[in-house]
């Protein structure tokens, strides 16, 4: 039997009055990377929230790699959380260690065999798979440029070698150029890493440059389709998301090619 | 557990090597132990098949080149059976770069701890003593400047009426004054019980009970009323102090202030040292009176004082100047306790360490500075005859 590497059914988030999701279905497959669009306030954040475990939904299941998580708690959530990299908005990297430290700390967490000099080596090795410098790794993230933070909680994300990795917002903050690279990046790791990608994004360039599927949250559900499918979509939202001025030049492109 | 490795001898000094199953790095333990059963002594030539491997991740394509590694060292010939794994090329180059630069002393593992100037053993005490000597300098140099920089934003502030930002202020003397009053009530009210116990069993032997109340009486007015109301108030607003401004700072808070035209000291560090001014000797004063309340119930009930006597002596005890001399001390120690709480918050950067570090120096200096300004006052006091 092959699940999904992610599978999200009939998901019902409720904050009070408020419905952030109303029977949420998304599904994610093997190696390809998934785009989750929305407008400000659509439940993008509870939605990872949820997947992440971070957060119990009022009804639904989640699955990842075949284990519904709404079911699990205590060392079952565990297991299944060091299957899974992510990264937060803001990088979320511990201010009190060094770079070489936060890449460490799942390997601290979950791989107690490891020597000390196989976990600088190992978080060497992360570390230089994202293109940060040797010398970051004794940095501080106060003294880390932004795109800097960013690789260095991509180099955390991918500490336990995860087949499934979440990225929140991965390029906002960056300077078109870095971000650009940072999508590169990413792509180069998931083909070379054969990982699938979840990644919640506003930035459009980034979108039609590395997404396979799109997933956009409309009225607390999700409409997914693959990218020439879901920029055809008739939803009006969805419509002056990918048909706004900002996207117009990358619709020739796409329909161009 | 599946197998991760079957071993076949295919002749004497060569060694084929079958890899298995799902290697990943939450398999480490069990990689580690296969690989290391390995035994590649005496083995001169080693072939390695991977082509069966459900999965191979990058720790584990690290394991498994340290093993290649350390049969090449042992003098084996390693090749693999087919290509090798694209994982293992990528590990091979990523690390061969750093380790062609081979520094991994220079890489420190997590809680080790490294020092950024490498001393001699002989002369490390010697240069402890010296680095702390030049961080204290530091320190005082940068606690006048603080002092300096208030002082000159005070009196820019001052002749403006909406400088003084009244409304922050009241909100600093509500946090730090009123919300203490019962705490300090408390701590006031048990230190007299305490006096008069101690004192009233220590007199009974002269006869020279009454002389409880004088105890009791000028000790919480003079000294024991606001100092220990200085030394409540400093763990409680010193300590807020500094972790309110310091998450400021590691918000971008203070730089977006700023930003925005407004002086940070005249924002954050004023309004919380002129709020504690007007608090501390309010509660001061609350303190004094409870404890004399206090010592009029131990004085009832273990001496069988009648209150008029009590009232009595209490007016015979003290002159003028006794409440004025505890009473005058109390805005010293609040600038005092508000300036250590105010500098280190404003000291705070990068990283959520650094705001415990600092708030706990905070607290630790403030109530340091209270007591020995009380000490300096109790000699200035003493030579002035009051």
């Amino acid at each position: 039997m092959i699940y999904p590497v992610l599978e999200v059914q009939g998901l019902i988030n409720r904050f009070g009055p408020q419905v952030v999701h109303d029977g949420l279905d998304m599904e994610v497959r093997e190696d390809e990377v998934f785009g989750i669009v929305g407008g400000s306030g659509t439940g993008k954040s509870v939605l990872l929230r949820s997947i992440l475990g971070l957060q119990r939904p009022q009804a639904g299941t989640i699955r990842i790699e075949g284990h519904d998580i709404t079911q699990l708690s205590g060392d079952g959530l565990r297991a299944v959380k060091a299957r899974y990299g992510v990264t937060f908005q803001g990088g979320a990297l511990y201010s009190s260690l060094s770079v070489l430290q936060n890449v460490q700390l799942p390997m601290v967490e979950y791989l107690e065999v490891l020597s000390p000099s196989a976990r600088d080596e190992l978080a060497m090795l992360k570390i230089r798979l994202v293109g940060l410098p040797a010398d970051a790794a004794r940095k501080y993230p106060a003294e880390l440029s932004g795109g800097m933070v960013k690789r260095a909680a991509l180099a955390r994300a991918l500490a336990l070698d995860p087949r499934l990795l979440f990225l929140d917002e991965p390029t906002s903050g960056l300077d078109p150029i870095g971000a650009a690279e940072f999508d590169e990046l990413m792509l180069y790791l998931q083909k070379q890493l054969r990982l699938t990608v979840v990644m919640i994004t506003h930035d459009l360039d980034s979108i039609f440059r590395t997404c396979n599927r799109v997933g956009v949250i409309v009225d607390g559900r999700m409409e997914t389709d693959t990218l020439q499918g879901i920029v055809d979509h008739p939803h009006p939202w969805i419509q002056a998301y990918f048909h706004g001025e900002r996207a117009s030049i990358h619709l020739k492109v796409a329909h161009g090619a | 557990m599946s197998q991760l490795i079957t071993v076949r001898r295919a002749e004497q000094g060569s060694l084929a090597l079958d890899l298995t199953g799902e290697w990943r790095a939450l398999s480490f333990e069990q990689i580690d132990t296969a690989l290391a059963a390995v035994d590649v002594a005496g083995a001169r030539h080693i072939e390695i098949a991977t082509d069966r491997l459900a999965a191979l991740d990058l720790t584990g394509a690290w394991r498994l080149r340290e093993f290649v590694r350390h049969a090449r060292q042992m003098g084996a010939e390693v090749a693999f059976a087919g290509t090798p794994p694209d994982q293992l090329r990528l590990v091979e180059d990523t690390l061969r770069p750093i380790e062609a630069a081979a520094a991994p002393q220079a890489v420190e593992s997590l809680g080790q701890a490294i020092s950024e100037f490498p001393v001699e053993a002989e002369v490390a005490t010697l240069s402890f003593i010296g680095r702390r000597a030049v961080t204290l300098w530091h320190d005082m140099i940068g606690a006048l400047a603080f002092l300096g920089r208030l002082s000159s934003t005070a009196a820019r502030a001052l002749p403006r009426p909406r400088g003084l930002r009244p409304i922050s202020i009241a909100r600093h003397l509500y946090d730090t004054g009123i919300t203490a009053i019962p705490i300090v009530a408390l701590i006031a009210f048990l230190i007299s019980v305490i006096i008069a116990y101690m004192s009233a069993q220590q007199l009974r032997g002269f006869g020279a009970e009454i002389f409880v109340v004088d105890l009791v009486t000028i000790g919480v007015l003079r000294e024991l009323g606001v100092l220990l109301t200085a030394i409540i108030v400093a763990g409680r607003s010193g300590s807020a102090f500094a972790a309110e401004i310091g998450s400021m700072q590691l918000n971008e808070e203070v730089d977006a202030l700023r930003a925005t035209g407004v002086d940070p000291y005249e924002a954050l560090v004023l309004p919380r040292v002129l709020g504690l001014v007007i608090a501390l000797p309010l509660l001061t004063v609350v303190a004094d009176l409870v404890g004399l309340v206090g010592g009029a119930v131990l004085c009832a009930s273990l001496l069988h004082m009648p209150l008029d006597q009590y009232v009595n002596r209490v007016s015979q005890a003290i002159s003028p100047s006794t409440f004025w001399v505890g009473i005058i001390k109390a805005p010293v120690f609040a600038v005092l306790i508000a300036m250590a709480g105010t500098h280190r918050g404003m000291q705070v950067r990068g990283s959520s360490r650094e705001l415990g570090r600092l708030t706990t120096v905070a607290v630790v200096q403030a109530i340091f500075l209270v007591i020995l300004a009380d000490a300096l006052f109790a000699v200035l006091f003493m030579e002035i005859g009051v």
